[in-house]
Formats: C-alpha cells, sequence, structure tokens
C-alpha cells in the first residue's frame, strides 16, 4: 500500500505538467514566434546582419584582401574634411530632391490623365509601366547612346532642325551630366508614381465628383478640395518610397557617368562604391555609405510624423 | 422652390434608348417618386435633371427656365446620393458648409446656414465629427443637412434609403417626409421600393423599360392600376393574376383557370368570351360558403395578419386574412375575391378593362 501511495503522486505530476518542450511547441502563444522565425531568420541574415557589418566595418581601416583594426571615427574625421566627399552629398540631395519634384509633378498629372475615360485605356496604361520594367541597366545603356558626345540623336535633331550647330557634350559638361542623369531617372521612376497615384484616385468614389460638381466646384476647385486631400496618404507613402529609391539610386549614375564630369554626379551611393571596391579601401566606402543613413532616417521620419494617418480615416468604418 | 416640366426627354447610350419620351408635370412643393426595377431608367431621369447625364432630346425646365444646357450648379437643386457621397476628410459642418463655402461666403453666413440646418437635422452635436465616425442614419442625415443648407429649387433624392437596414428606412422614411412637410421644397425621389413611393409621394411615377407606366397619387394607383404592370407593383404582397375569359351568361363572371368560377361587379361592353386576366389583391379574398374552392399550401401568421398561400383552379395565389384563422396545408377553404374590388386586365395588351 505505502508503495502505490509514493508512487501515485509522482505520476500525477508526470501527466499534468508536460516537457518544456511540448509546451514550446503545443502553446498558442508560443505558436506566433515559431510562425514568425522564418522571416525574422531571414531579415537578419540577410538584412541586420550586412547593415550591421558595414557600420562596424566603417570604424575599422579594413582593406580588400586586409582585415582591418577597430580605429573609430578616423575614417569619419577624414571624410569630414573630404571635399569631394561633401561634393557628393550635395550631389544626392539636389539629385533627390529635384528628381522626386519632377517625378511627382509629372506623376500625379499622368495618373489624373489616365484616369479619364478615353479609347485604348488598359494599353495607354500598360505602355506608362514600360520604363519601369525595362532593367534599370539597360535603360541606363540605351540613354548613354541618347547621350553620346558625338552619335546623340537629340543633338543629332537639333542640328537638322537649326536649333543649335555643333553637338551638346550632355554628359561631358557638369551641368548638362546633371540635367542628363536627373532626366533619365525621371524618365524610369515616373511610371511608379504615376501607376500608384491612379491607384488611389480609382478609391475616391465618382459620386464625390458628382456631389461636388453640384456643389458647385469648378474642376480646379474638385482637385484642391476633394482629389488632393483624398490622396495625400498614397501620395506621403509613393514620395517617401520615391526619396528612398532615388536617394540611393547608384546603377543609373554608374552606368552614365560613374560620377563624372569632375565627379557633379557622384552621389553617395557611387563614391562609396568606388572609394571601398575599386579603391578598396572597405572601412572609408562603408564610412559614406554609412553617412546615408541618417539622411534616410530623416526622410522617413519626415513621412511618418508629418503625413501619417489622419483624423479623418480613424474611427470606424461601416460602409 | 419652382415647379419641374419633363417634357418628351429622351436618352440614349450610343445606339441603346433607355429613355423613350417621358413626360411628367411636378407642381411647386410637391413630392414625386418616380419608381419602378432596377434598369427602368428612374436614376437616369433624375441625374439628367441634377445635370449629371445630357439630354438626347426634349427639355426639362425648373421654373420657366429650360435647363438642357445649364450648368449642374446653375440649376439651383441638391442631391442625396445613395451612398451619401460625403466628403471622408471633411467635418459634419464642412460637408454641410461646402457649397457656401465654393459660393464664396463669408465664414458667418456659412456658420448660420450651417446651424441652421443642423438643428433641423438635430445634428448640433455631431457638427465636428468626420463621416467614418457616424452610423449609418447619421451619415444619411447629414447627407440630408448638405442639401438643406444650399435651400435649393428642388430636392433630388437617388434612392437614399437603401442603405439603411430595414427599421431605421421606416424612421427615416418619416424623417424625410416630415421634413419635406416643414420646408415644402419641390421634391423627386427616386427608389425601386413601392412601399417607400406609396408612404411619402404626393404623386408616384411607375416606370417600365424607359416609359411612365402610370402617373397618380398612391391611392390611385392602388385603386385603379392602368396595367397589369402597375397592378403587380403597387401592393404588397402582390396582386393575384388569374387567366381566362369573361363570360356573360346572365350575370356576369369570370371563367379562370379550370372552369373556376370568379365573381364580377359587372362586364365591359361586349366582352362575352374575351379572354383577359383577372386580377385580386391578396387583402380582398374574404372566406364565404360561395366562394371558389381551394387547397391551403403554406400559412405565415406575421402576428397582425395572416398570409395564406393556396392552390385555387390549380394556380398559386396568395390571400391575407386580418382575422386569425386556424389552418392547416392541404385543408380546402372557399376563398371569394370582393367582386367590388377585382381588376380585369386584357390578355394581350394588359391594360385595364374595367373602370
Amino acid at each position: 500500500m505505502s508503495t502505490v501511495q509514493t508512487s501515485m503522486p509522482a505520476q500525477a505530476v508526470a501527466a499534468g505538467e508536460p516537457s518544456f518542450w511540448s509546451r514550446l511547441s503545443g502553446n498558442r502563444n508560443w505558436a506566433a514566434f515559431w510562425f514568425m522565425l522564418p522571416t525574422a531568420a531571414f531579415l537578419i541574415l540577410f538584412l541586420a546582419y550586412p547593415l550591421g557589418l558595414g557600420v562596424w566595418m566603417s570604424f575599422t581601416d579594413e582593406r580588400i584582401g586586409r582585415a582591418g583594426a577597430f580605429i573609430g571615427i578616423e575614417n569619419y574625421q577624414w571624410l569630414w574634411d573630404d571635399s569631394i566627399f561633401w561634393l557628393s552629398v550635395f550631389n544626392t540631395l539636389f539629385y533627390t530632391l529635384i528628381a522626386s519634384a519632377i517625378k511627382f509633378a509629372i506623376g500625379l498629372y499622368l495618373a489624373l490623365l489616365l484616369n479619364r475615360h478615353m479609347p485604348f485605356k488598359a494599353i495607354i496604361r500598360s505602355i506608362v509601366l514600360i520604363p519601369f520594367i525595362v532593367p534599370t541597366v539597360l535603360s541606363a545603356i540605351a540613354f548613354w547612346w541618347i547621350y553620346d558626345s558625338q552619335f546623340s540623336i537629340i543633338s543629332w535633331s537639333l542640328i537638322k532642325l537649326g536649333v543649335i550647330h555643333s553637338n551638346i557634350n550632355f554628359l561631358g559638361d557638369s551641368d548638362w551630366a546633371r540635367a542628363s542623369v536627373i532626366f533619365a531617372n525621371v524618365w524610369r521612376g515616373v511610371p511608379f508614381v504615376a501607376i500608384t497615384l491612379l491607384a488611389g484616385l480609382q478609391t475616391v468614389s465618382p459620386s464625390l465628383y458628382e456631389a461636388a460638381t453640384l456643389d458647385g466646384a469648378t474642376s480646379w476647385q474638385r482637385f484642391r478640395f476633394i482629389t488632393y486631400p483624398l490622396l495625400t496618404p498614397i501620395i506621403a507613402v509613393v514620395m517617401t518610397f520615391s526619396v528612398l529609391f532615388t536617394f540611393t539610386d547608384f546603377q543609373l549614375i554608374w552606368a552614365l557617368t560613374r560620377g563624372g564630369p569632375v565627379n557633379a554626379t557622384h552621389l553617395m551611393a557611387t563614391l562609396s562604391y568606388q572609394r571601398g571596391i575599386i579603391s578598396g579601401r572597405l572601412g572609408e566606402g562603408a564610412a559614406i555609405a554609412t553617412a546615408m543613413i541618417p539622411f534616410l532616417v530623416a526622410a522617413i521620419a519626415i513621412s511618418w510624423f508629418g503625413m501619417q494617418r489622419r483624423k479623418w480615416q480613424q474611427g470606424s468604418n461601416n460602409d | 422652390m419652382s415647379s419641374v416640366q419633363i417634357r418628351d426627354v429622351r436618352k440614349s447610350f450610343g445606339n441603346f434608348e433607355v429613355l423613350h419620351g417621358v413626360s411628367i408635370p411636378i407642381e411647386d412643393g410637391e413630392f414625386v417618386v418616380l419608381v419602378g426595377p432596377s434598369g427602368c431608367g428612374k436614376s437616369t431621369l433624375l441625374r439628367m435633371l441634377a445635370g449629371l447625364e445630357n439630354i438626347t432630346s426634349g427639355t426639362i425646365s425648373i421654373g420657366d427656365r429650360v435647363v438642357n444646357n445649364v450648368q449642374p450648379k446653375e440649376r439651383d437643386i441638391a442631391m442625396v446620393f445613395q451612398n451619401y457621397a460625403l466628403y471622408p476628410h471633411m467635418t459634419v459642418a464642412d460637408n454641410m458648409g461646402f457649397s457656401l463655402k465654393l459660393r464664396g461666403a463669408k465664414p458667418e453666413e456659412i456658420s448660420t446656414g450651417v446651424k441652421r440646418a443642423a438643428e433641423i437635422l438635430a445634428l448640433t452635436p455631431l457638427l465636428d465629427r468626420y463621416p467614418r465616425q457616424l452610423s449609418g442614419g447619421q451619415r444619411q442625415r447629414v447627407a440630408m443637412g448638405r442639401a438643406i443648407v444650399r435651400d435649393p429649387q428642388v430636392f433630388l433624392f437617388d434612392e437614399p434609403l437603401s442603405n439603411l437596414d430595414a427599421k431605421l428606412r421606416v424612421a427615416m422614411r418619416t424623417e424625410i417626409k416630415e421634413l419635406h412637410q416643414r420646408l415644402k421644397t419641390t421634391t423627386v425621389y427616386v427608389t425601386h421600393d413601392q412601399i417607400e413611393a406609396m408612404t411619402m409621394a404626393d404623386k408616384i411615377v411607375v416606370m417600365h423599360d424607359g416609359i411612365v407606366e402610370q402617373m397618380g397619387s398612391p391611392l390611385e394607383l392602388y385603386d385603379t392600376p392602368a396595367n397589369q404592370f402597375v397592378a403587380g407593383f403597387i401592393g404588397s404582397p402582390a396582386m393575384n393574376f388569374l387567366k381566362g375569359a369573361v363570360k356573360v351568361n346572365g350575370a356576369a363572371y369570370f371563367e379562370g383557370p379550370n372552369g373556376v368560377r370568379l365573381p364580377l361587379k359587372s362586364a365591359p361592353a361586349n366582352s362575352d368570351g374575351k379572354p383577359a386576366v383577372y386580377g385580386v389583391r391578396p387583402e380582398h379574398f374574404t372566406i364565404a360558403d360561395d366562394g371558389a374552392e381551394a387547397e391551403i399550401v403554406v400559412v405565415e401568421p406575421t402576428g397582425s395578419e395572416t398570409q395564406v398561400f393556396a392552390k385555387l383552379g390549380g394556380e398559386q395565389v396568395v390571400a391575407v386574412f386580418r382575422e386569425r384563422h386556424l389552418f392547416n396545408p392541404g385543408d380546402k377553404v372557399r376563398l371569394k375575391p370582393d367582386p367590388a374590388l377585382v381588376h380585369l386586365f386584357d390578355d394581350s395588351t394588359g391594360k385595364r378593362l374595367n373602370s
């Protein structure tokens, strides 16, 4: 009897308290963790780790083929006194601001145009997307020929039309080069802005425009008081993305100008590549790349705080 | 306030004509309901009145001005949309004051106008809310408020209650009618719901396939429908139709399906043997010993009345009784239509035969 009595509670404990592992695999709260694990592992391995490594590298004097030693903020001190670095910062800001502003203006205009009823609407909408789906390097090479100092089709056409008398040195002159790369970037970036804004426009109920028409709004007033305010959340998102993409642009510049002439089109991304990979000074390249982070964070912060969900979007929606 | 004249209005989309010459006179201060099944052209007509669709031919005048080529904003009308079309990014007050703002009214004028309309509709506590924060009925009232603020010549309503639940729909129906009695603004109201039409209208216009089937007061349409379509459309449950022929054999009677004999007060002239459709409303059946024999199929008690589905001469009919009967499926009853209240329609044209 006594043996039975002592063994019974032990069995009860074993049955009532499952093992640590079975609790981990069976508990509903832990299930969420298990589902997140693959994605989290992927993000950590391919995003967080390289980013952390890059930031760490910017505090070392690592070169290609040679492990670096920690040198503190020496790379940054060096960059602080480097006029080419500051030129690239200016170029990047200039490039981003001008290109994004133009992309927004043209993209919005195109979206409004494509939102109207017109024949072959679907085909025209797909044509607008073409610049977006052509690989960047291919379009860059096409632009490279268009901007060629001797065989440029633009120069040729303008000469034939009698507007100018000699070829324009598109990529050889600082101002022309800046304008040219901005134009190429705008050409490539407009479809994204236009199609996204078009998607936003299509969520606006046509009856709102009819109501506004009956309320006496002109077409400009309908845009100003109905379309634009209703589109601001989409504008905020699309322009944040557009700014981030433009700020970090590399392919187009590298294929067209490699930062020239005389660094006039060097962006932070291209300078980082040139210093880090071509010249082999990984630490310095990483420092330039890391220096982009505050700008990107600032851009996201502006969109986050300045353009987050508006009051009218809050509350329940029981349509 | 002013009268509205719709004269021989036609509308085509491409080669497809959806309105085939519609004429409706609307008096100053009248509440007119356009009713009909979907696709009958009632909403198109309303939108033409608002200026949102152009007029293919014919004329529409508001007051004594032909408005065919007048811009919507110059027509001095206000419209309440089916989905309310409230501006989601504006507060209730801004929604209501938007038209005044566009007209260039002073801020004080706008706020006085908005306050006046808000008081009429009991919207004052909601003026600072956004449309998302309102219930369906409140949004509906804001939409009406937006119309009232403008003090227009004509109110247009495009199925304004169809997004509300049944209970709210009844409440808003009364509210709109009360509002009209108070403001006495000429109103054109579109709906597919004949009960809304019956309860609210001074004048109902029944439309079907782009033509006006009949125009008149609710009770005129109920008592003397001009044709079989109107007879079937107005009234709930719908009128029963039995095919057969008029017989004058001493006294007039109607020979229904399978020889069932139904009473007639009198036969139209020269109608002996004429094939016709006999119409009787469910509420005009009584149980009488000299009625026609029918077999009960389904009984639906609603409390206040009992709906009885029965086979009469092999055809299913529905009868409604105010008094309670304890019927069971399979029971035989004798149903007698009230001869003074039956309707006779031409078998081929559907036109009314008796007066």
